[in-house]
């Protein structure tokens, strides 16, 4: 876990994070929801990262779809068979392979998504928080800017714009960097806001001002000195995030302004899967609605788990 | 005090011409107006017309000024698909969009606000953990599976809800109401439920925060030691000092809502301006996608202001934190 | 609050709702029509749609054979000129009398350079007034087909078109707003009372109609809906009574549902691939040729094509898989031109060796996602097929209008196309719309630069020849040489399903896949 990035004060460092790492593990313990969680995210990321191996067909590989094996149904019903556990839909593409191809493809665009944010978002509050003055009024305002549209429509168009500017033959290939772009332009804010107010207070902290007094370079301060201490802040919000990144993703493909059907993410899945829905083929639509839900169930109940975990004062 | 109001007024315009900018270059770059709006055969001249009827020889500049002052006049053009005035097209599908968010903030509320007191203060016990864990599942399901389930469960199976569009309508001039008839009021219930959950676990979760930081405070600790009753306590005391951060994140949330409420227009065939937002990005109706983006935009900035001024008027500590995390869907 | 209830109270009485009355035919399309305005665009759903308002001067009956309309007899004076006499006593919707005036304002109208319709009367050339009922229309020398192109040029009142000012073409270009866009006035059936786009769209009865009224309905209220699935379910609940994009695979759960009816048959157009042959591709990784111009490799991509699976497996069984571009019901069909390249993958591999490209190429290909039946799923599935036998196809999907766009501009390699010959019914049209090549009112959908100068004699002369039989056996002739050529690839012909709710007793339903609710019955 990233804990062990958890910040502390630099002076009582050792003694301190062995205090929190032994107090998040029994948090842990004895949090069966979070363990739970932990290990169906577990599953997911080893099954999608394993998955040319585990897993009896590549969807992506046109090559590998055949007609005749199209709408089979799960193997326990009737007309089902091996390997097409879960059935296929209407491509002959196998729905278990689909959806863990396409459960990769979510966790990655979510994932990236929101360590870009972060990342983003940390430097601009760092930045805005340590600087201040002009620099800071710059960076806040552009933030209320982002804040002012909502999150939905900037991606859409964001991603609507990419799209056309793009050429067609690489459309499909960048959907997902696309995606991964919108999403990080409207969500680097809240880090940047929460980071900045962090920053703020340590920045007014006297070891700080002992660094500045013995003229330990700005940059110095920031990265040794300041940034360790609003990570913890940053991670926190970013797990609560994933579940959201996750979830805007899917509601774009869903749509059908996020991933390509030739490359489908659970969204994609559930955009196809749902003209199925009332013919009698609810496997092509209902596991991965499920396995969407599963994970952002489970990011969240991570998420929550963790703020809580972090934050002493709710004890 | 007036000063702080012409301020934020003042941000909320700069925001705005941000906006401004961005529906501007999404003209500029999404497609060729000239080629989008001409039939094929058109010929060379026709397209020189075109071009210079659309002020498409001007300087950048003095275009974007033009597009801002159309658009302060509520001047966006012809839809590219339908051939009407964008004003008249949206203007015809705004009341939909607007019934269906204040029925779910409604519904939020009266739902999210008793169960968070009610998770607050059962803290720990059973009940509390369920009603928490089903606030986690609210937040997790996303609205067009619970709007594709809603549809299979009520239309399909019990055929009891109409499965798409607003039902009757009354037309009362510039307005059109889905509330006057009983079949307008069942169209809502759905698309009202499947958008109304995530605001629902949302209220429920910020309550219960809330509640259990103002149950820490002093003056709670020492209602209880004065020996007065729990319940006037929790609802006298303690839910009227969290009211007012839920009033600011429902207000943020009806604005984030108007947004939103495309997913559920788009499941439920519900004939607002999300719905036909999804359809202009589709068909690169251009100028449609612009006034649709420049009017939510409007509202959202205008909710944000008005929730902004009331917690100045309220409460002088304005608490950036609690913005900051308000829009993160 | 009070006032704002009164005031509510009295708009019920006097607005625009949608009572429920037994006689409501609800009709859930898949998508909108495209306009009010029949001159707007050519497309065949939106004129069918149109046709239960405005009329022409003749139409197809039940059998799909022309019969009088507006116009009651006619004649053919010489090789360039017909006489029209006019149905007399007819009114348009708002009580003005149809008369000479009103045919020669509609012809000045569709025929005008900036009329988007105008390649659906190509031979026309002038019409003259000879009295208040009787019209002369000059067409080129022997055309065969006029009859044919008249059953789609609805008939707009003059009068109506002047008072608007609305007598030319809507033209975004000049800034010609069009009053006909959104406004409609013509002589048929039912009335145009509401409509808000992609919303709802509200017909009445015309009681006033000079046809003899077979039909029971009212009011038809046509709400298009765009997800399958809230149609399928809209049908099941009986929120809607008629739909004429019932999707295919979930016809059985349809017809077994109590009270649904489904009508599905093969329709008229044809589906069919067509290929690039300009000399440079458009988008491919051979970048100094186009592949496409070997005959070796159109027949390598033919080869490839497993068509008995597709209309297994995607169209549920209901297409009919045809070598042939023209449907059977189609004059100029001869059943030689059904036979199809054999499903082959060696041969095709072997074949694209033969060519020159053993490691395939790549190429990209366009479709749309909502245009025909199961377009999208028919073109994943023959991406899957080509590439199985190494070529790499990008497929390309999106809206029609968007794609159709790409396609005029021959920004494609490979593409669909379905023609239904209408309105003309008659292999003319495909040979003179698609495989003529592109010169004067010929080859307007020739998208890929395709030509061949023994099929555009032929084509040239078929559109001379008055005698039916010459005239169809040069069509077939044309069709022939396209074949042998595989100038294009057909795939089916599709089929169409319509669903019926609980209270429509009868629909006609015949294959050019056009609903007729003026022959409509429902339950009383």
């Amino acid at each position: 876990m990233a804990v062990d990035q958890a910040p502390t004060r630099p002076s009582l460092s050792q003694r301190l994070a062995a205090a929190w790492d032994s107090d998040i593990c029994w948090s842990f313990r004895h949090s069966p929801l979070a363990i739970v969680s932990a290990a169906l995210l577990l599953l997911v990321a080893f099954t999608s990262s394993f998955a040319e191996v585990l897993m009896p067909q590549n969807p992506f590989d046109m090559m590998q779809l055949f007609l005749d094996k199209a709408n089979l149904p799960p193997v326990w019903l009737e007309g089902g068979s091996w390997p097409y556990i879960l059935g296929t839909d209407m491509q002959g593409r196998d729905v278990l392979s689909a959806i863990v191809y396409g459960s990769r493809i979510s966790l990655l665009i979510g994932a990236a998504s929101v360590l870009l944010s972060m990342s983003v978002g940390v430097l601009i509050g760092l930045l805005s928080g340590y600087l201040g003055g002009i620099v800071d009024n710059l960076l806040m305002r552009l933030g209320d800017a982002v804040m002012s549209i909502p999150t939905l429509l900037v991606a859409i168009l964001v991603s609507a714009i990419f799209r056309g500017l793009l050429p067609p033959e690489f459309r499909d290939a960048f959907a997902p960097l696309i995606l991964v772009l919108a999403l990080t332009l409207t969500s680097w804010v809240v880090y940047a806001r929460m980071v900045r107010a962090v920053t703020m207070v340590e920045a007014g902290k006297e070891y700080v001002l002992a660094a500045r007094i013995i003229k330990v370079p700005r940059r110095r301060i920031i990265l040794r000195h300041i940034l360790p201490n609003v990570l913890a802040v940053a991670l926190v919000t970013a797990t609560l995030n994933l579940g959201l990144a996750i979830l805007a993703e899917a509601t774009l493909s869903f749509l059908g302004v996020g991933m390509p059907s030739a490359q489908p993410s659970l969204g994609t899945l559930i955009r196809i899967g749902n003209q199925y829905f009332f013919s009698g083929t609810w496997w092509i639509v209902l596991f991965p609605a499920l396995q969407l839900t599963l994970i952002i169930l489970a990011v969240n109940l991570l998420g929550d788990w963790l703020r809580d975990a972090l934050n002493p004062k709710l004890k | 005090m007036l000063l702080l109001i012409l301020k934020r007024l003042g941000n909320a315009v700069i925001v705005l011409l941000a906006v401004a900018l961005l529906a501007f270059t999404i003209f500029k770059f999404l497609g060729d107006p000239v080629q989008l709006m001409l039939n094929p055969q058109a010929t060379q001249e026709e397209r020189d017309m075109l071009t210079e009827r659309l002020g498409l020889n001007d300087p950048v500049p003095l275009q974007f000024a033009k597009f801002v002052f159309n658009a302060v006049q509520g001047e966006f053009g012809m839809s590219y698909r339908n051939q009407l005035p964008v004003m008249q097209v949206i203007a015809e599908r705004f009341p939909a969009t607007l019934e269906l968010v204040l029925v779910s903030t409604i519904a939020a509320l009266l739902i999210g606000l008793p169960l968070g007191v009610f998770a607050a203060i059962k803290g720990g016990t059973v009940l509390a953990r369920i009603a928490h864990l089903v606030s986690m599942i609210g937040v997790s399901v996303p609205a067009f599976v619970i709007g594709i389930v809603l549809i299979l469960v009520f239309s399909i199976e019990l055929k009891v809800l109409p499965a798409f569009g607003r039902g009757e309508v009354v037309d009362l001039g510039y307005w059109t109401t889905g509330f006057l008839t009983a079949s307008g009021r069942a169209a809502l219930v759905m698309p009202a439920i499947s958008l109304a959950l995530f605001q629902i676990s949302f209220i429920m979760r910020l309550v219960t925060s809330e509640m259990l930081e103002v149950l820490r405070i002093d003056f709670i600790r020492f209602a209880r030691a004065r020996g007065l009753k729990a319940r006037a306590i929790y609802f006298r005391h303690a839910l009227r000092n969290c009211l007012m951060p839920v009033v600011t994140i429902t207000g943020m949330l009806f604005g984030d809502l108007i947004a939103f409420t495309l997913v559920t227009e788009i499941v439920f065939q519900w004939p607002g301006m999300g719905f036909l937002f999804v359809q202009s990005v589709q068909y690169v109706d251009i100028p449609v996608m612009a006034a649709y983006l420049m009017i939510v935009c409007c509202i959202f900035i205008l909710i944000n202001l008005i929730v902004d001024l009331i917690y100045v008027v309220v409460d002088p500590r304005v608490d950036q934190l609690v913005r900051g995390g308000s829009n993160g869907r | 609050m009070v006032g704002w209830k009164i005031a509510a109270v009295l708009a019920i009485g006097a607005a625009v709702t949608t009572p429920a009355f037994a006689e409501t035919l609800r009709w859930a399309p898949q998508r909108d029509i495209v306009s009010m305005d029949p001159y707007s665009f050519g497309d065949t759903f939106t004129l069918s749609v149109l046709n239960h308002v405005y009329e022409g001067l003749v139409r197809y009956d039940e059998t799909l054979q022309i019969e009088p309309a507006l116009a009651e007899s006619w004649e053919v004076v010489s090789p360039t000129k017909w006489r029209f006499k006019l149905r007399q006593g007819v009114k348009y919707h708002d009580g003005a009398e149809f008369t000479a005036d009103d045919v020669l304002a509609s012809l000045k109208r569709v025929s005008d350079p900036t009329s988007p319709l105008r390649g659906n009367l190509p031979a026309y050339v002038s019409s003259e007034k000879i009295d208040d009922y009787t019209v002369d229309i000059n067409v080129t020398e022997n055309y065969p087909l006029l009859l044919n192109d008249l059953t789609n040029i609805h008939i707009f009142d003059g009068g109506w078109l002047t008072t608007n000012n609305a007598e030319a073409p809507t033209d975004v270009a000049k800034g010609v707003e069009g009053y006909a866009t959104s406004h409609a006035n013509g002589t048929g059936p039912f009335k145009f009372i509401s409509r808000q786009p992609d919303v709802q769209t509200v017909f009445e009865v015309n009681p006033e109609w000079w046809d003899e009224r077979q039909h029971n309905i009212d009011k038809i209220v046509m709400t298009p809906i765009t997800s399958s699935a809230t149609r399928v379910a809209a049908l099941i609940s009986g929120e809607i009574d008629f739909t004429n994009q019932a999707p295919l695979q979930d016809l059985p759960r349809l017809e077994a549902t109590a009270g649904l009816k489904v009508l599905s048959n093969s329709e008229l157009r044809t589906i069919f691939f067509v290929l690039n042959q300009r000399d440079k591709a458009f988008e491919s990784d051979v970048t100094d040729k186009n592949p496409l111009q070997d005959i070796k490799v159109r027949q390598a991509l033919y080869h490839a094509i497993d068509a008995d699976s597709i209309q297994k497996v995607v169209m549920s069984g209901l297409s009919r898989t045809t070598g042939s571009l023209v449907s059977p019901a189609i004059p100029g069909y001869v059943p030689e031109l059904d036979e199809r390249l054999a499903y082959d993958p060696e041969l095709a591999k072997s074949l694209l060796a033969e060519a020159g490209y053993p490691n395939g190429f790549s190429f990209s290909f366009l479709c749309r996602n909502t245009e025909f039946v199961n377009e999208e799923q028919i073109c994943q599935a023959v991406a899957a097929m080509w590439s199985r036998i190494g070529l790499r196809p990008n497929l390309n999907l999106g809206p029609t209008t968007i794609q159709d766009a790409k396609f005029d501009a021959g920004q494609f390699d490979v593409g669909t196309l379905g023609w239904a010959n209408e309105p003309m019914l008659d292999s003319y049209s495909i040979l003179v719309q698609v495989v003529h090549s592109k010169t004067g009112n010929a080859g307007v959908f020739n998208w890929g630069g395709w030509s061949d100068a023994q099929i555009d004699a032929n084509i040239d002369e078929a559109g001379r020849t008055v005698d039916r039989a010459t005239r169809l056996d040069l069509q077939a002739k044309a069709l022939l040489r396209a074949n042998e050529l595989s100038m294009f690839i057909p795939v089916h012909q599709q089929p169409m399903a319509w669903a019926t709710g609980a209270k429509v007793v009868s629909v006609l339903q015949l294959n050019d896949n056009k609903a007729r609710h003026w022959l409509t019955r429902m339950a009383e």
